[in-house]
């Protein structure tokens, strides 16, 4: 890797347990305000009809959240971005419900649940949603997930010259696959990566790899949630981002490969 | 963007293991599907299913990785010698350098459909012996894979259902492009599963029969499964017969879960883009690979975009008759397919097609038959809206 991956960080949108929103996250951040962890609050999507609103699931719910904040940041008009949506999982309640009705004698499953079962459903509902047609991909790559995310999303603006918005998510499995897949709660980031600095451009950030280990968090709770949500992993990243701080940190990929961003503020 | 090589390919599906079989079946006109009898699965359809697979054993080290899908994905791996050539390139650039891009829709997840028959009778626990990171999760054919190799550049699983890995091809070009690796390893595997069989079936969406793609009487599609590779990289030294990536169109419908945009505005566009990427213009094609599952709404739809952008010029195809449908590895199926036509002058038929759907005024070839072809396109659709289309070129 090189240090060709280069964009402008022109909006934030964030949701995890215990924090709202991008603005409540920045104040934890900062050290304005104190993390109390709390399970998720999923805000019900405006932006989608009521009778599909009703029937949301839980990561359609964070991933329209946490996109259309950040692309509300940045005033950039959703039916045009470009998507790269990067989970660890796809739907856990649905998998797990697939998953038991096929171990009964009545393998009838539901179409709309098999239909919510793929990777890429929540992408899926933001492209009816966002009536947005542009390029739309989904990656998983594990606990390396925010990683994989970025690299691509980064190559896209690189060298399509567009905005690309990242939104980065995971959600929860119910037991038994919780047990062997403990992730906590739905959460996620989404940044708007754009090509060139505009007047709500946070930062523009510089990707490269290193074998450094990855930046940790002072507040142990807080670095109990960057560990166990993959998209979490992107906590020391965000928290330079909210306290305006330039130079570089080393975010968690693939092991022995990780990921330096170097960050210059605006 | 600038024209990459795949400097080796490799494909194994119910037509059989490797190039060879498959340019045979191809060439006969031959269909690898079956009436469905796997596992404990009841339902009256055909499915394309690898043979063998079970037998394959992954190396011990790798032994918590063991599933279908992995032995599939190994046994496509050492392929055509797909597997030396890898391990040149990763002498020839370093294992940093080389990085892995694998598409799948379900990767093994039927490893969990089997354990939740196995689940504790007091606790519910899930047995000891399964593995959720190395089977189940959707990342696990690609990191299988890096492990395998023991390489260490960018590595991603890409699922976007049945487009997943065509959108390989646009993923790894992109990082190539940029510097970032100098070698990729894409491609897809997918593995018969319930989820995806009673699924389809749910959404009767499967057919009673093998499949029929652009037949006016075609009721549904074939479930098959499938592994296929290719080493990208920049070109150096082309020899006649080389085959090239040469563009890409990656787009979004907007518009249905599981239901194609009814005019496929979705589709063409993802077919223009593709053009665009690759400097050519719809008169430089000579011949589509059809994502055509044969489903009525599907071909429907795939059809009036071939229509609207080539009218009836271009020779098109959909090979999943041959094949069924391997879902997440359909993009690298059939790009495979793409770079045999390109290398042969083999323009693939579609077996279980008897005639052409009227409403869809295009030239589909029924009949395989030799034919000059110097750049192509391949089409794959998948749920939520994801469309790809790569544009391939041969060297003369």
């Amino acid at each position: 890797m090189n240090a060709s991956l280069t964009a402008w960080i022109s909006g934030i949108g964030f949701l995890a347990p215990g924090l709202a929103d991008w603005p409540a996250t920045r104040a934890v951040l900062r050290g304005e305000a104190d993390f109390v962890e709390a399970p998720t609050i999923l805000p019900a999507p405006a932006i989608l009809p009521p009778a599909e609103r009703r029937r949301a699931s839980r990561v359609v719910k964070l991933t329209l959240a946490i996109g259309l904040e950040a692309a509300a940041h940045a005033q950039a008009d959703v039916s045009t971005l470009a998507t790269v949506f990067s989970a660890s999982g796809a739907d856990g309640h649905t998998c797990h419900a697939l998953c038991e009705q096929l171990a009964s004698d009545d393998r009838q499953i539901s179409p709309t649940r098999f239909t919510n079962s793929v990777h890429n459903a929540a992408a899926g509902y933001w492209g009816i949603a966002t009536r947005a047609m542009a390029p739309c991909q989904v990656i998983c790559a594990y606990d390396a997930t925010f990683g994989a995310g970025l690299i691509d999303a980064l190559g896209q603006v690189t060298l399509d010259h567009q905005p690309t918005l990242l939104i980065s998510y995971d959600s929860e499995y119910p037991e038994p696959l919780h047990a062997v897949r403990p992730i906590p709660d739905v959460a996620g980031v989404a940044l708007l990566l754009t090509p060139e600095r505009s007047e709500h451009s946070l930062a523009q950030i510089s990707v490269a790899a290193s074998t450094a280990p990855a930046a940790t968090l002072t507040d142990p709770a807080l670095e109990i949630q960057r560990l166990a949500i993959p998209a979490l992993r992107s906590l020391p990243l965000l928290q330079m981002l909210a306290r305006g701080e330039g130079g570089a940190v080393v975010l968690d990929y693939l092991a022995p490969t990780q990921l330096q961003v170097t960050v210059t503020p605006c | 963007m600038t024209p990459l090589l795949l400097s080796h390919y490799t494909a194994t599906t119910c037509l059989g293991r490797g190039l060879d079989a498959t340019r045979a079946a191809l060439h006969d006109g031959r269909s690898g599907l079956a009436p469905c009898a796997f596992e404990t699965v009841r339902l009256d359809t055909w499915i394309g299913e690898v043979a063998g697979v079970d037998d394959i054993r992954l190396p011990a080290p790798l032994a918590r990785y063991d599933c279908r899908n992995n032995r599939l994905t190994l046994m496509g791996l050492e392929t055509d010698g797909f597997a030396e050539r890898v391990r040149l390139a990763i002498e020839r650039y370093g294992r940093d350098r080389v990085g892995v891009f694998l598409g799948t829709s379900t990767a093994g997840i039927l490893q969990t459909e089997l354990a939740y028959r196995r689940r504790d009778p007091v606790s519910g626990a899930l047995p000891a012996d399964f593995h959720y990171r190395t089977t189940h999760n959707s990342f696990s054919l690609a990191e299988f894979t890096r492990a395998y190799f023991d390489i260490t550049g960018i590595t991603m699983a890409i699922s976007t259902a049945c487009s997943s890995s065509a959108k390989v091809f646009a993923a790894a070009a992109r990082q190539l492009a940029l510097g970032t690796i100098d070698a990729a390893i894409v491609g897809g595997v997918d593995t018969l599963c319930l989820t995806t069989l009673y699924g389809f079936s749910s959404l009767e969406l499967t057919s009673p029969l093998p499949c029929r793609p652009y037949d006016p009487a075609r009721n549904g599609i074939s479930v098959g499964e499938g592994a296929a590779f290719a080493l990208l990289e920049r070109p150096a030294g082309l020899l006649p017969g080389s085959v090239l990536l040469l563009g890409t169109g990656e787009s979004s419908d907007a518009y249905h879960m599981s239901s194609p945009h009814p005019d496929g505005l979705g589709a063409r566009m993802a077919m223009s883009a593709a053009l665009r990427s690759a400097g050519l213009t719809a008169a430089d094609i000579d011949y589509i690979n059809l994502h055509g599952t044969s489903t009525p709404a599907n071909d429907a739809a795939e059809g009036k975009a071939i229509a609207g952008l080539f009218g009836d010029r271009v020779a098109c195809s959909s090979t999943k008759g041959a094949t069924g449908h391997t879902l997440g590895a359909a993009g690298a199926v059939e790009a495979v397919i793409c770079a045999l036509a390109l290398r042969e002058g083999l323009l693939p038929g579609s077996p279980g097609t008897a005639t052409l759907d009227p409403t869809l005024p295009i030239q589909y070839v029924l009949r395989s038959r030799p034919a000059r072809i110097r750049q192509v396109l391949s089409n794959s659709f998948g749920f939520g809206g994801s469309n790809c289309s790569l544009a391939f070129g041969v060297a003369e």
